[in-house]
């Protein structure tokens, strides 16, 4: 037998006896107390938390061999790109779906997000991140009556940057790690206001500029944010967060002038 | 549209802790520097402001009002907040908490300074001099406390003056915030050499 042989033999025995472990903070529904339970689940190569987690859903026995109901998450594209599957793993709020066993030291803890209504176990409410786009209108207002025709041509060099931003995937992560995102605050988070740059940078969104601005004037906007700026270290996209909300802030500055002085739209 | 009442009242609190509350401490400061000299040069300043015309609008529009009101609204923020450095220990995130401390801790100084010198002067007769602030830090329980009052006043101005750029949208580029970093640092130490050489020269 060759040493590449030897070491795959060798690899193949363990991962037949090799078990990871996970720590997970359970809630059976949205109102009941959170407890913890461990479980253990054979290793296979290139897992994932979301592979171990449909491991412990195929055979939901916890650590102890006790029967344990299955874990509940969230979970759609597998490829970071819906932001559904979101959780707690050690500690750092991350996607799941990209958080491999491999990389994650042991036993690995799974937790809800903290910033959002648990629903059941590590699947939570972000409803209130959906809200917060609409109340931004962030969307571009095209349908009507009749066809209005192709719109302006964007420049390539503001789309390179909006591009960017359009990479949100309202995964609340950001939301997680804001201090002033919280049960005693309205401040709707890094997230939205970030938004209302990208849709104010599409030549055709560019039109409702104003109405955006506004909202991010009203309750709970951008005045919220007290630049802690952990919003841009932890954004699973890199998007630049703090360069938007800096960029807002003066935009809603000079709408707020425009609307008391008087001056364009 | 009317102006929204959370957002304007947040803009007010960040003009207020530059203009003119931030000008004023620079002012103090300079004012109190003069004590380095010699405890003439530093009656014979403060007998300047003291004498200044208008001198009780002058406090009230330009000092008690604003320092009140950015005071206790900022009292209001800080509870808004859940501070979480111990998950998230990035330095803005430090800043941030340490902006709230010396902001809580300033207006415990502020009004025990205001009470120790101004109070006792319109009211008690007393005469606010040389002599009255070497009284006042011959205790040296005073004196640590004082200096404290000074760090944190320099600390909370300086790092308030970053995030003024900031929410204010001068500062909106990383690069621009970078360096709006290495230069409100150097507003703390220069601002905070001359508030401890000053209550030095009352030793
Ligand atoms: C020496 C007197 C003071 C000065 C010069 C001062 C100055 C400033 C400045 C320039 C800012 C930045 C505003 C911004 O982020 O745009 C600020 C923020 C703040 N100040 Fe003060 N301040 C003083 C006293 C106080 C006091 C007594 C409190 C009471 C708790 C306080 C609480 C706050 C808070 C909580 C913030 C943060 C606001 C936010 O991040 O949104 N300050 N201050
Ligand atoms: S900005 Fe980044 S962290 Fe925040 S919701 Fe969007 S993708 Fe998630
Ligand atoms: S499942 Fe879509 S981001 Fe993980």
């Amino acid at each position: 037998m060759s040493d590449a042989q030897a070491q795959e033999t060798r690899n193949a025995e363990e991962t037949d006896t090799k078990k990871v472990k996970f720590i997970i903070t359970r809630q059976d529904d949205p109102d009941s107390p959170s407890y913890d339970q461990e479980f253990e689940v054979p290793y296979r190569e290139n897992m994932n938390v979301i592979s171990a987690l449909m491991e412990i859903r195929r055979n939901p026995v916890d650590s102890q061999g006790n029967q344990a109901n299955p874990v509940i998450w969230d979970m759609n594209c597998l490829e970071e790109v819906c932001g559904a599957c979101s959780m707690i793993i050690n500690g750092t709020a991350r996607q799941s779906c990209t958080a491999l066993i491999d990389q994650l030291e042991q036993p690995i803890r799974l937790e809800p997000m903290k910033t959002f209504p648990v629903m059941r176990d590590l699947q939570v409410d972000r409803s209130r991140m959906f809200d917060s786009l609409k109340k931004v209108k962030a969307w571009i207002p095209i349908d009507g009556t009749y066809d209005l025709g192709p719109g302006p041509r964007m420049a390539e060099n503001k789309r390179q940057w909006s591009y960017e931003l359009s990479k949100c995937m309202t995964c609340g992560v950001c939301l997680e790690a804001c201090p002033n995102v919280n049960d005693d605050s309205s401040f709707i988070g890094p997230a939205a206001i970030s938004q209302v740059r990208l849709f104010n940078s599409h030549p055709t969104g560019e039109m409702n500029k104003s109405e955006r601005l506004e909202a991010l004037m009203g309750e709970g906007g951008i005045s919220g944010c007290s630049n802690a700026q952990n919003c841009v270290e932890v954004c699973p996209k890199g998007i630049p967060l703090t360069t938007s909300i800096a960029a807002m802030n003066r935009e809603t500055n000079i709408q707020s002038f425009k609307n008391f002085f008087g001056g364009g739209n | 549209m009317a102006l929204n009442k959370e957002f304007a009242a947040r803009r007010l609190h960040s003009l207020l802790g530059i203009i003119p509350i931030g000008l004023f401490l620079m002012q103090h400061f300079v004012v109190n520097h003069f004590a380095t000299r010699s405890a003439e040069a530093f009656n014979g300043a403060a007998h300047f402001m003291e004498n200044l015309p208008f001198r009780i609008f002058l406090e009230m529009f330009l000092i008690y009002i604003p320092i009140l009101f950015h005071g206790i609204y900022g009292l209001f923020i800080v509870f808004q907040g859940k501070a979480n450095a111990k998950r998230f220990g990035y330095f803005r995130n430090w800043m941030y908490i340490f902006q709230r401390i010396t902001g809580v801790f300033l207006l415990v100084f502020i009004t025990w300074h205001v009470w120790d010198t101004w109070v006792q002067a319109q009211f008690f007769g007393a005469e606010v001099n040389y002599q009255m602030m070497a009284d006042i830090v011959a205790n040296p329980w005073m004196l640590a406390f004082y200096i404290v009052g000074i760090l944190s006043a320099t600390f909370h101005f300086s790092n308030g003056l970053w995030s003024f750029l900031v929410t204010w949208g001068i500062t909106v580029t990383p690069k621009a915030q970078l360096a709006a970093t290495y230069f409100t640092l150097a507003v703390f130490v220069a601002m905070s050499v001359i508030g401890l050489r000053a209550i030095f020269a009352f030793v």
